[in-house]
């Protein structure tokens, strides 16, 4: 068992935990934040995708230890008092949105690109979701969601 | 008249679509319960076997095993399935393909329990593994279920005019054979189901990841030998299903209602990616072969067509997926002379079902290959081609029904998607530039030669070779002669003007609750936002059949405007006797308002005053489709009420240095009738377009004798974002009686056409024609497969 601290969605939490836990557990199980989803357990399909220190990860792939003193930033932490954000507000409006299980994880790739750059060119766009994988859209109507948040100035750093 | 409408049409945001933004949205993974178990499965370790014993005796006493369930547990039916009851819950005599599972261990600790499993020590005695579904018919070929003397699942014949004349009357011969490849459905959301226990004698509850509920309750029930309504299932939010979440979902539920009425606690069942891939079913390889008669003037003499569908271990929807590919073997072309066997067989492989599209993929590829290569033969242009053979208003299908119930679009389309692509001219220019003496891929000599002497040596620029082509399909709407066709919903009133809506059909992700509102919302007039879908519950709503078939937006977007309109009926009929006007008034139902000439009143009020009146304000609506027949022996007869048609053109250019094939451009033009949604419906096409070029391209799931190989994506590649730099989607709403305004159906059309569109271009852009699907870097490289069981390693 260890004992860490880590800023979760804007507020710093402390659990003690098995070393070997996997993020995605941590956050579904310890602090009920379903919101992330699990699809293959190997990093390949992205539905668990979470931003931790301003980067898009899978969090089937990072351990309780990695947590120490980091930022993590969940899709329950990107909209504030209910009020949505202007990514998720466009993945409605361009129809981004079918099934739904990889929205979450698509929304944290697509934020993570867009806090780092805030006008990205379609084929940042592409690369930044090339490990998300959507079965029901055909990414057409996720990309123009994106492209229609990009420059908008309405992506801040909300982990912090 | 054309009708104006006020929201049908337009691209309306998903009514689902907050929760699912906000992670919010709840999967079945995500509900949480006290006191809950899991379930784990032993599966086999072998593909074909008599078992002789499971010997649980290292793992009885553990302290973190709660329950072992096998199939001695089962108190009614032991096998279920859809069609035949061949599908054991746990198989208890013998094993019959990779995925099966013999038993299921509960306990409250899933990590702990997944550990015991290989402690179970099962005895098998192995019987010879048929993984060749040609071999299966064969009089030496291993049976797969003993009670069947043969591997037969179903055969259909197809017999119109004097096929061997139409032969000997034709200029042109040809015979071509085709092959597709298992698809694995690849929802991105895995099976998890959670069955609870009720108190007293209410029975059990289900809750999961379900395509058809009323399904998954009549196999649960028959395997707790209960009544139905003993038995409710509720949906979770559905993370993709295309078809599969059904048989893998229905025993599922089985496995977890059984642990659960035996432990008297909720048991929840959640497989992982590896799980899923084993033991859910695929879309059927089909092994085809196409005899074609024509004449100099292009036109299409005869056709005899032979395929054999691998069904795998278990019949699954095998005989309706089958009868779907009788029915629309010889695609959208009015042919006098056909005939058509389709063998659905037995093997020792996954075993194979429902999957979007259902039948045609794999007959739309081979034909539509056919098509352009009968065209040239004839050195005509494959629009042309199409145009001369194309169904018209009045033509005689296969299966000798005529069309003329509705408006036959299948030139349209073609037109349409052949203008916005620039086809012909690019086609005409693709064919010219094909420049195939420096660089031959395809061929035998390549593979012998895969180092390039000094002559043959590659400008980077020419390595990139462009093409286009196209495909047409015509699609029975619905299930067809298939099985029974109504579905049902019920709508609710309540006194200040929202509605409730509960419908029979369920949500799959693909919209179906936001159609089934904005029906409600033009008929009365009022607010979308007015109108709460309550999800699917079997409690609440009649058996509407399965979410299947394309066939929501007709059948129950049919209902949910049956039952509106009763409602609006009895909401007239208050308006009416309130301001005593005449009863043929056209009052008008707009904006949240009820009018007629100076009389108005807002729809709230008028269900108030309704309500206040004991006037009834809520109905169950009903939508039966009208009758459709077959003839079994001659496979003749009016297959589906109606059809809809469909033209794509793929722009691609192929790397013939390695193999790569990048699709630019897919234009997609799809008759579904009235289109409800817009967005939706755009979103539909852009999916199913991505899924077929995924069959074409990429998906390969590969069987070493009767086990899958490919069992995550890290292995199993399904398309991302990269794939695809483009897709022009365009609706042409042709005139239709049926369903709501005359809206069809859209979800697998969209599929069905991509994989012979880019393997067609593939040929204007190469010279080289492939057959076998997944055209992947070897297959375009080499022409042939390089999967374990088409290679011998270590030979040259």
């Amino acid at each position: 068992m260890i004992q860490i601290s880590f800023i979760l969605n804007g507020k710093k939490v402390k659990l003690e935990t098995d070393e070997n836990r996997r993020l995605i557990d941590i956050l579904r199980e310890d602090f009920s934040l379903t919101g992330t989803k699990e699809g293959c357990s190997i990093g390949e399909c992205g539905a668990c995708t979470i931003i931790m220190n301003k980067l898009a990860v899978n969090s089937c792939l990072v351990l309780a230890g990695q947590l120490i003193d980091s930022e993590i930033l969940t899709i329950e932490g990107v909209s504030e008092n209910g009020k949505l954000n202007v990514l998720q507000e466009n993945f409605l409006k361009y129809g981004a949105v079918q099934c739904g299980y990889c929205t979450p994880g698509m929304i944290m790739s697509i934020y993570a690109l867009l806090l780092k750059n805030n006008n990205p060119a379609d084929e940042e766009i592409k690369e930044a979701i090339a490990g998300n994988l959507c079965r029901c859209t055909g990414y057409k109507q996720i990309i123009d969601a994106a492209r229609a948040t990009a420059d908008t100035d309405m992506i801040t750093d909300l982990s912090q | 008249m054309k009708k104006d409408f006020s929201i049908v049409g337009k691209e309306v945001i998903r009514q689902d679509g907050l929760e699912k933004v906000t992670g919010t949205a709840m999967f079945a993974d995500d509900i949480v319960l006290k006191d809950i178990l899991y379930g784990v499965m032993l599966r086999t370790t072998v593909v074909h076997a008599e078992i002789k014993s499971i010997d649980f005796s290292e793992i009885a006493d553990n302290k973190n095993l709660t329950a072992i369930i096998t199939s001695e547990d089962i108190p009614g039916a032991k096998k279920v399935g859809a069609i035949k009851k061949d599908q054991p819950i746990f198989c208890f005599d013998k094993v019959r393909t990779s995925g099966d599972v013999l038993a299921m261990l509960v306990g409250n600790n899933e990590k702990e329990i997944k550990k015991l499993l290989t402690k179970i020590k099962v005895e098998y005695s192995e019987l010879p593994i048929l993984s060749n579904s040609s071999l299966a018919m064969n009089e030496d070929a291993p049976v797969i279920h003993e009670e069947s003397s043969n591997n037969l699942i179903c055969e259909y014949p197809l017999r119109k005019g004097n096929v061997e004349e139409g032969f000997k009357n034709s200029d042109y011969v040809i015979e071509r054979s085709y092959s597709t490849s298992y698809q694995e459905h690849a929802y991105i959301e895995p099976e998890a189901v959670i069955a609870i226990p009720l108190e007293g004698n209410k029975g059990v509850k289900i809750i999961g990841s379900i395509q058809n509920p009323h399904t998954t309750r009549s196999v649960a029930a028959s395997v707790l030998g209960w009544p139905l309504a003993k038995v409710r299932v509720e949906q979770a939010e559905l993370g993709g299903s295309f078809g599969g979440k059904d048989d893998t979902m229905n025993v599922l539920a089985a496995r977890a209602s059984i642990a659960a009425v035996k432990c008297n606690r909720p048991v929840k069942i959640r497989y992982n990616r590896e799980d899923s891939i084993l033991e859910s079913y695929k879309r059927h390889p089909y092994k085809m072969k196409y005899k074609a008669g024509f004449n100099v003037d292009g036109k299409i003499k005869a056709m005899k067509i032979d395929i054999i569908a691998d069904g795998g271990a278990y019949a699954s929807m095998t005989p309706f997926v089958t009868w779907r590919s009788v029915v629309q073997a010889t695609g959208s072309y009015e042919i006098e002379n056909v005939e058509t066997n389709v063998k659905g067989v037995y093997t020792n492989n996954p075993y194979t079902g429902a999957f979007r599209g259902f039948g045609s993929p794999q007959p739309v590829f081979a034909q539509e290959s056919l098509m352009d290569e009968i065209a040239e033969e004839l050195k005509i242009s494959p629009f042309k081609l199409r145009e001369i053979n194309g169904y018209n208003s009045g033509s005689v299908t296969a299966s000798g029904q005529i069309l003329n119930s509705h408006e036959v679009t299948l030139k349209k389309v073609l037109a349409k998607a052949s203008d916005e692509s620039g086809f012909n001219d690019k086609w005409e220019k693709f064919s010219k530039d094909r420049v195939q003496k420096d660089f031959i891929i395809g061929s035998e000599q390549r593979e012998k030669e895969f180092i390039l002497d000094k002559e043959q040596f590659i400008e980077p620029e020419n390595v990139w070779r462009r093409g286009i082509g196209l495909s047409c399909s015509f699609r029975g709407c619905s299930l067809g002669a298939e099985g029974i066709d109504a579905a049902s919903v019920f709508v609710s009133l309540q006194n200040d003007g929202s509605v409730y809506l509960h419908s029979g059909l369920a949500e799959n992700g693909q919209g179906l609750r936001t159609t089934f509102s904005i029906v409600v919302s033009e008929v009365l007039g009022i607010p979308f936002e007015d109108v709460f879908y309550l999800g699917i519950d079997t409690g609440y709503v009649m058996d509407s059949g399965p979410t299947v078939a394309s066939r929501s937006t007709i059948m129950g977007g049919g209902a949910v405007k049956d039952a509106t309109e009763k409602i609006k009926r009895n909401l007239l009929d208050v308006f009416i006797e309130n301001y005593n006007i005449p009863q043929i008034a056209r009052v008008e139902f707009t904006n949240g308002m009820v009018t007629y000439d100076k009389y108005s009143m807002s729809f709230k009020d008028l269900c108030k005053l309704a309500y206040n009146k004991g006037v009834n304000i809520s109905a169950v609506g009903w939508y039966a489709g009208p009758n459709v027949d077959w003839d079994e022996e001659k496979g003749q007869g009016n297959a589906y009420f109606t059809y809809v048609y469909g033209c794509q053109v793929a722009e691609v250019k192929v790397n013939i240095t390695t193999g790569e094939v990048y699709i630019e451009n897919i234009t997609a033009v799809h008759d579904p009738g009235k289109v409800i949604n817009l967005l939706g419906a755009k979103g539909q096409v852009y999916g199913g377009v991505t899924q077929g070029a995924g069959l074409c391209l990429w998906e390969e799931l590969n069987t070493i004798d009767g086990k899958i190989k490919h069992q995550n994506f890290d292995e199993l590649l399904i398309p991302t974002s990269k794939d695809i730099d483009n897709i022009d989607v365009h609706f042409v709403e042709g005139e239709e009686e049926y369903g709501p305004w005359g809206a069809k159906s859209l979800g697998e059309p969209t599929l069905e056409l991509t994989s012979a569109a880019i393997s067609n271009a593939i040929y204007n852009a190469t010279g080289v024609r492939y057959r076998n699907l997944p055209l992947n870097l070897e297959e375009i490289v080499l022409n042939r497969k390089l999967s374990p069981a088409s290679v011998k390693r270590g030979s040259a």
